[in-house]
């Protein structure tokens, strides 16, 4: 399963980091998106995988599945939501602004 | 604290207090005034050293300042650092004295040039007496600091800012280099004591860095005593006010190069290496510097192509000289060790004359309004007292009697032909070169000084092409010449005075381990019967007369010099191409277009995953831990990789708007699947939340356009994409691969105990580590506030698309 799990993550990356690397504004965003749910996957992924109960004291459960990663990625997770949302308004207001989502036309003045 | 430190902090100390006195004071009375007590007092104090170092003791006090880097201000007085110090506190003193009467106190800006001299002065003081390198070289730099101030005082001139950049540039390589000599210097010696680094330099010719030190700290000493090829700024630096030129670049900055190789002498001396770079690169430079100096018309330029060729022949003088330490002590090492101090006598010399002669050319310019010789002539009746000191300076220079420059020459001449005798370091083969490069550099250091009197002084007088009608001085700007003219003359007749209080101490602290063997013995003497150095200067007399008469003729030699391969040239076209290239360099990868820069940050973290995987052999791929794999999780992968595809290809945005959320949803499942209950909650709500949010906007956003760029820029994006992809995947299995310890998750399990919860992952967030939660709602909070301020807050009439949908 990790292994298969690290393939993902690997495709997750590929195409996010692809998205990225395009002119379009929006695609940039979407690409980060797709970026952030590789990354979250890979963090679960490294803290080892289905081995045993989910982390409630209440199931009897001789072992509990890593709970450390999945705290960590609670936090991960809403921090990814938080910039999202900026990225995503600051687009939209730089559409508004400079009448383009190009960002190969975003380059500021020469000698400014 | 002792009185040398208040020596060397006064100028300091009284470059703060100069701005008040000239602001109070100017044009009532002339700041120079209260300058001129400085150096005067610094002068007598220093005198007081005489007789306690003409008996051969030495001076030390010290002050800590990093005891913990062994750096301090250790103040060491002996032979060759008195010298320097008369000179330096002498001179300035003739020099003060002689701008106040050439610095109208109407027009000039005062208070800056004495401000700067005032540095100049104290670091130059500081430079001398600093037992500590590190110290030395604070001051060293302090020197080339001033200096360029002191050469753009009239910074609205060009020329004048272009001559302190040049200087500026060359003398703070030097520097830098020299700093990197020291360093080596200190590592072998394990100390930064001068004075014990020449107790420890026994072994150290053995070691590795010896001849990079070497190396460093001659570029150092040569770029700052203006050395071929590093002599180019000197003539640029011209453009100072006169005082300066006499002061700075004739007695004392340019002869902190010199100082600097007498001083390591005891530590570098005796090697082939020193002996052929310091001689050799001397000799060159007196050829270099007395050649290029016929051809100027510019006296100031004549007199600083002079002093690069006085300066050269000192050097030359102080490697020839360092033989001595080879033969060591007994044998005939005193025959050469005569050579050093042939070097701190012309050393003294040159500074007396030089000073004389910079002055006058000043009095000169003052007085007829230009420094050309095509333009002067005739001024021998108009200006008899300057006429006078002319000769006095120019004759010495050329090394006639009965000044005090026959006196050095001779004995320069001495060690030349003993150097072509020499039967070590391979002088044998070379050797006879030196008297021949020694003596034609004579023969044209005799012509120089001849024009420069008998062009300006003699012929007719062209008062049609001078300003100003002609006539001698203001009696206070003769003072400091005739000061030093006299002294050319007293020196001559009694050199052994001066020798020994002052330069036979200096003497012996070039070569402490000959002196204390009693190996060094000396006199001067105007006569030595007819010898070799006699006719040699009778032939330096005779050829120099007939090429000066017949200047006419050879002149146009000089045409032939090709004009785009001189050192000035080179330096200008790299100095140009450097700029040129950085320039275009920069221009080419800093593109502005953020593409760009992710590729290099991308293709940055291929190769460095890429090169250690290579390199260390990182990659282990061990799937024998791996969880079971099952048909649904299977499923769900292939859903994934669906998804994330149709983003890649959709040209729709809502269809790439949808397949991220269904994307974030595929997440959440499998969260479910590795039992994190939270995680998937968490993660249901924020997609739906994200998704909403993009459907927001992207009513707002333009439709997606299909990507118009090139296949290869296509295909770099792909190959780096793909290649990040495929270093993550590695990095993840060989992780996976190699787990060092166990997790630290099993303390988490006592949370009922220790935090009363049952969830574990909620007890983590909000007990066992709450920090990170407090600050993750900061970020919250700081988006959400962004997110309003950016709706919310704008400027008029930015906005180009407002409604455009």
């Amino acid at each position: 399963m990790e292994t298969l799990m690290s393939i993902l993550v690997g495709i997750l990356f590929a195409i996010g980091i692809y998205l990225i690397l395009t002119k379009s504004l929006l695609r940039i965003i979407l690409g980060t998106s797709i970026l952030g749910h590789g990354v979250n996957l890979l963090i679960i992924t490294m803290g080892g995988l289905k081995r045993g109960g989910p982390p409630l004291l209440g199931i009897k459960n001789l072992t509990y599945a890593d709970s450390l990663p999945q705290a960590l990625l609670l936090t991960a997770i809403v921090i990814n939501f938080a910039t999202t949302a900026l990225f995503l308004v600051l687009s939209y207001r730089a559409y508004k602004v400079l009448g383009t989502d190009d960002t190969e036309q975003m380059r500021g003045i020469e000698n400014e | 604290m002792s009185w040398l430190h208040m020596m060397i902090l006064l100028p300091f100390i009284f470059a703060l207090v100069v701005p008040y006195v000239y602001k109070k004071f100017n044009p009532r009375f002339h700041t120079g005034w209260f300058v001129l007590v400085i150096p005067l007092v610094i002068f007598i104090h220093l005198l007081t050293f005489i007789p306690q170092i003409s008996l051969g003791n030495s001076v030390t006090s010290t002050v800590p300042w990093l005891p913990s880097y062994h750096i301090n201000f250790t103040t060491y007085v002996d032979g060759l650092s008195l010298v320097f110090g008369l000179l330096i506190a002498g001179i300035g003193a003739l020099v003060i004295l002689y701008s106040i009467y050439y610095m109208s106190k109407h027009r000039e800006a005062l208070h800056n040039f004495y401000v700067y001299l005032l540095l100049f002065m104290g670091a130059m003081l500081g430079l001398v007496f600093s037992d500590n390198i590190f110290v030395l070289y604070v001051f060293w730099e302090t020197t080339s600091v001033s200096s360029f101030l002191l050469i753009a005082y009239w910074y609205e001139r060009e020329k004048s800012r272009y001559g302190a950049q040049k200087s500026l540039l060359i003398t703070i390589f030097g520097g830098l280099a020299m700093l990197a000599g020291f360093i080596m210097l200190s590592l072998m010696t394990d100390t930064n004591s001068i004075r014990e680094m020449i107790r420890n330099a026994v072994g150290i010719p053995s070691h590795s860095l010896f001849i990079p030190a070497m190396i460093l700290v001659l570029i150092g000493a040569f770029t700052k005593s203006a050395q071929f090829p590093f002599s180019i700024w000197l003539p640029d630096a011209m453009e100072a006010p006169t005082p300066i030129s006499a002061y700075l670049h004739s007695a004392t900055m340019v002869k902190a190069g010199i100082y600097l190789v007498a001083r390591f002498t005891p530590i570098f001396g005796g090697t082939a290496e020193w002996f052929w770079l310091v001689s050799g690169v001397g000799i060159i430079t007196l050829l270099y510097g007395s050649v290029n100096a016929v051809r100027q018309t510019d006296l100031k330029a004549l007199l600083a192509y002079s002093t690069i060729s006085q300066l050269g022949l000192i050097m030359s003088l102080l490697g020839l000289g360092s033989a001595a330490l080879y033969y060591g002590i007994g044998n005939d090492s005193s025959v050469y060790a005569v050579a050093i101090f042939a070097a701190i006598f012309h050393l003294v010399n040159h500074s007396t004359f030089k000073g004389c002669l910079f002055m006058v050319v000043g009095i000169i310019d003052h007085e007829t309004g230009t420094r050309d010789i095509r333009r002067l002539g005739g001024l021998m009746h108009l200006m008899p007292i300057t006429f006078t000191l002319t000769v006095i300076g120019s004759f010495a220079m050329a090394g006639l009697p009965p000044f005090n420059g026959f006196l050095s020459k001779e004995m320069f001449f001495t060690a030349v032909v003993n150097a072509s005798n020499m039967t070590v370091f391979n002088a044998d083969h070379i050797g006879l070169a030196i008297p021949i490069i020694a003596w034609v550099a004579s023969v044209f250091t005799f012509v120089y000084s001849m024009v420069l009197v008998f062009k300006t002084f003699r012929g007719k007088n062209k008062p049609e092409k001078l300003g100003k009608v002609v006539h001698e001085p203001p009696i206070g700007m003769l003072v400091s010449p005739f000061v030093l003219g006299s002294l050319v003359i007293i020196i001559f007749f009694f050199p052994n005075v001066l020798s020994k209080y002052l330069l036979k101490p200096a003497w012996y602290a070039v070569l402490p381990t000959l002196a204390n063997a009693g190996e060094l013995k000396v006199k001067i003497s105007p006569w030595h019967g007819w010898n070799t150095e006699l006719f040699m200067t009778i032939g330096v007399i005779i050829i120099g007369t007939l090429l000066y008469i017949y200047l006419r003729k050879w002149y146009r030699v000089y045409r032939f010099y090709p004009e785009n391969l001189t050192l000035n040239n080179l330096y200008n076209f790299s100095l140009e191409r450097m700029e040129n290239i950085s320039g275009s360099l920069t221009n080419k990868y800093m593109t502005g277009f953020i593409r760009d820069y992710l590729v290099y940050i991308f293709a940055f973290i291929i190769v460095v995953v890429g090169g250690a995987m290579w390199l260390f052999d990182g990659f282990s791929f061990d799937p024998s831990n791996d969880a079971p794999v099952n048909l649904f999780e299977t499923g769900l992968v292939v859903a994934m990789v669906i998804a994330a595809l149709t983003v890649l290809v959709s040209k729709n945005r809502l269809t790439a708007i949808v397949a991220v959320g269904a994307l974030g949803f595929l997440v959440s499942f499998f969260f479910v699947l590795f039992r994190a209950p939270d995680l998937a909650l968490t993660q249901l709500v924020v997609e739906t939340v994200t998704t909403a949010l993009f459907l927001l906007c992207f009513y707002h956003l333009p439709q997606l356009r299909k990507e118009i760029s090139r296949v290869r820029f296509k295909a770099v994006n792909a190959l780096i994409s793909i290649g990040v992809g495929v270093a993550v995947t590695i990095i993840a299995l060989s992780a996976n691969g190699n787990r060092l310890f166990e997790s630290i998750s099993g303390f988490y399990e006592n949370s009922y105990e220790l935090a009363g919860a049952k969830n574990i992952v909620n007890a983590i967030l909000v007990d066992f580590r709450g920090i990170d939660t407090m600050l993750e709602i900061l970020v919250l909070t700081i988006a959400g506030l962004g997110v309003y301020s950016l709706i919310k807050l704008r400027l008029p009439g930015r906005d180009k698309n407002e409604g455009a949908e």
